[in-house]
């Protein structure tokens, strides 16, 4: 096992099932600090549940979390947030009709005692992680912006800087390229690069190796709810990941 | 990054939006007016009919600014003109009971109507039965109730004519200015500022735009959706208590008749149907020309047949003036 105290996120013999079907067998899993994990595999191999354990979601049967080298004992959705554990979802993580800058403290406004925003400061904060963050130099995105005249991309990036705004240590990108043309899908993974700059970790989930391979610095293989390769970046081409999955896929098997 | 395509892309902002819908809904407003005026100057260029508007909006005002809370959070609530008929029952027979006791009639008719509103957020949140199938249900039992409870007879106010609280809710200001329009004009004003200044307001656009998102990012969604039924439940029983009092009357049909208006009141307003947008300016102004079409349209001499068609071609066009300025979005 990895010592808990080197990475960010380590989970050990991970094992989950729902009913008859075994969705992870003896998973294990860690994120380093600052580095960014690029979790690959086919449908059904058992990533979301492996997210979902991450962020509380679910319980594992069996296994130990340790979260900042703390042994994670009870899990919820809450406390996961609370330890600074943040996912970014496709399409889910915004109200569309409402301002940027409303959507950055959704649930978690700033206000004064009798409940009433403080919105210039709200305001103000917001048009830091616009510039600052996330590096928006367009001045027709601004903080009273609808999210829905912004593009799928940018609203990815809103939620990204919204996670790194709160210092979330641990952001989880579900696949967040999803349904984006390739421009996009180009600001996104700028986003993402974001993260790793501001000292944080990200696991960035995707089906599409050609996305993952240029931010990531680690690739984690999931195949059929195990753990069937794992590379760093320096170590693998990205011809070389695509020829490994390819093979996965046809032979149920690595190399 | 890639921006270049920025120069050409239109980004809405909330500023924008909030404009185009004040000033189209106000000058629908002081359309119908003009229209008003210029069809029966002798009516509109004096104080009597303003006077009118003025003591029999509010009633149903009220009502529309509560229901504007409900809908942006992406429910509706069609029994508020039940829930202000049993409340206001139980304030009349209160007020029969202890020989004009309005205090206690007013706070048990204010308990009654949270009770109902809490009932409708019950079944809606909890039990998970849409809310507009819910309320249809609960319009029928709650006016049931009334039937059942006042057995068709009414029940006079006239003891509690000369208390305080009597001229609170429904005197005369200087003698000329109904106490009730300043009650729906400061209503107004607070609910405006909790829907756009305060986290309660921010968490009911939330949940009606996005319930899932919002639920994610730790908005209590039930408490909000609770909330605003407990709402509307509340200002059904101050619109009970403000026309009943003012006919010094309680009829058991008391409330019958609001349902269409108030709910016209609110999308003339320009609050989305779909939840997530709206306003309590809107809802206002809306409110006072569905309040005022009625009286106007006798005024200008089309009575009789051609009211309804009347006021449902004005409805249809200033709703379609809004859907048109949402598709330029």
């Amino acid at each position: 096992m990895y010592n808990p105290e080197d990475y960010l996120l380590v989970m050990d013999g991970i094992y989950k099932s729902f009913g008859e079907v075994e969705v992870l067998k003896n998973v294990n899993f860690r994120v380093g600090n600052n580095e960014i994990v690029g979790l690959v595999g086919d449908n059904g191999a058992g990533k979301s549940t492996l997210i979902k354990i991450i962020t509380g979601v679910h319980r594992p049967d069996k296994g130990e979390i340790y979260f900042k080298g703390k042994k994670i004992t009870y899990h919820s959705v809450e406390l996961s947030r609370e330890l600074g554990i943040e996912t970014v979802y496709q399409e889910r993580a915004l109200g569309e009709q409402q301002t940027l800058w409303r959507n950055v403290f959704m649930g978690r406004e700033i206000t004064d005692r009798l409940g009433f925003l403080r919105i210039n400061e709200e305001k103000k904060e917001t048009e830091k992680i616009l510039r600052k963050h996330l590096g928006f130099t367009s001045k027709a995105i601004n903080v009273d912006s609808i999210v829905k005249s912004l593009s799928g991309g940018e609203k990815q990036g809103i939620a990204i800087g919204r996670a790194l705004y709160f210092n979330a240590e641990l952001i989880i990108l579900d696949e967040p390229t999803m349904g984006l043309s390739l421009s996009e899908t180009r600001k996104v993974l700028d986003f993402v690069l974001n993260i790793k700059k501001s000292g944080k970790s990200a696991i960035f989930i995707s089906h599409n190796i050609y996305y993952v391979y240029p931010v990531a610095d680690r690739f984690v293989i999931l195949d059929r709810g195990q753990v069937a390769g794992e590379f760093l970046k320096k170590e693998i081409s990205q011809d070389e990941l695509v020829e490994k999955m390819v093979e996965l896929a046809r032979t149920g098997k690595m190399k | 990054m890639n921006e270049t395509m920025s120069a050409t892309r239109k980004i809405i902002t909330s500023k924008v939006r909030e404009m185009r819908l004040e000033v189209s809904i106000t000058s629908v407003l002081i359309a119908i007016f003009l229209l008003f005026i210029i069809g029966n100057p002798q009516t509109f260029t004096k104080f009597d009919i303003y006077y009118s508007f003025m003591s029999t909006i509010p009633f149903s005002g009220i009502l529309a600014l509560a229901l504007t809370f409900v809908i942006i959070t992406g429910e509706i609530d069609l029994s508020f003109p039940s829930i202000l008929g049993i409340s206001a029952w139980v304030f009349s027979k209160t007020v029969e009971l202890t020989d004009g006791n309005i205090w206690i009639a007013t706070l048990l008719c204010f308990a009654t109507g949270l009770i109902a509103g809490w009932f409708n957020g019950l079944i809606v949140v909890r039990i998970g039965i849409p809310s507009l199938v819910a309320t249809i249900g609960t319009q029928f039992f709650f006016r049931g109730l009334v039937n059942v409870l006042a057995q068709g007879m009414g029940i006079t106010l006239v003891p509690v004519k000369d208390t305080l609280l009597f001229k609170i809710f429904v005197g005369r200001i200087g003698g000329a200015v109904p106490a009730q329009i300043i009650w729906m004009f400061s209503l107004g004003i607070i609910l405006s500022m909790i829907l756009k200044r305060h986290r309660f307001g921010s968490h009911v656009f939330f949940v009606g735009d996005n319930r899932e998102s919002a639920r994610m990012m730790g908005i209590r969604v039930d408490r909000v959706r609770m909330t605003v039924f407990m709402m509307m439940g509340f200002f059904s029983a101050l619109s009970g208590i403000l026309s009943s009092l003012e006919v010094t009357y309680f009829w058991p049909t008391l409330g019958q008749g609001y349902l269409m208006r108030t709910l016209a009141a609110v999308f003339v307003g320009g609050t989305s149907v779909f939840g997530g947008m709206g306003t309590i300016y809107g809802s206002f102004i809306g409110a006072l020309i569905i309040g005022s079409l009625e009286a106007g349209i006798i005024a200008i001499g089309l009575a009789g047949f051609w009211t309804q068609l009347v006021y449902g071609l004005i409805i249809i066009v200033a709703i379609s003036i809004y859907t048109w300025l949402m598709k330029k979005e």
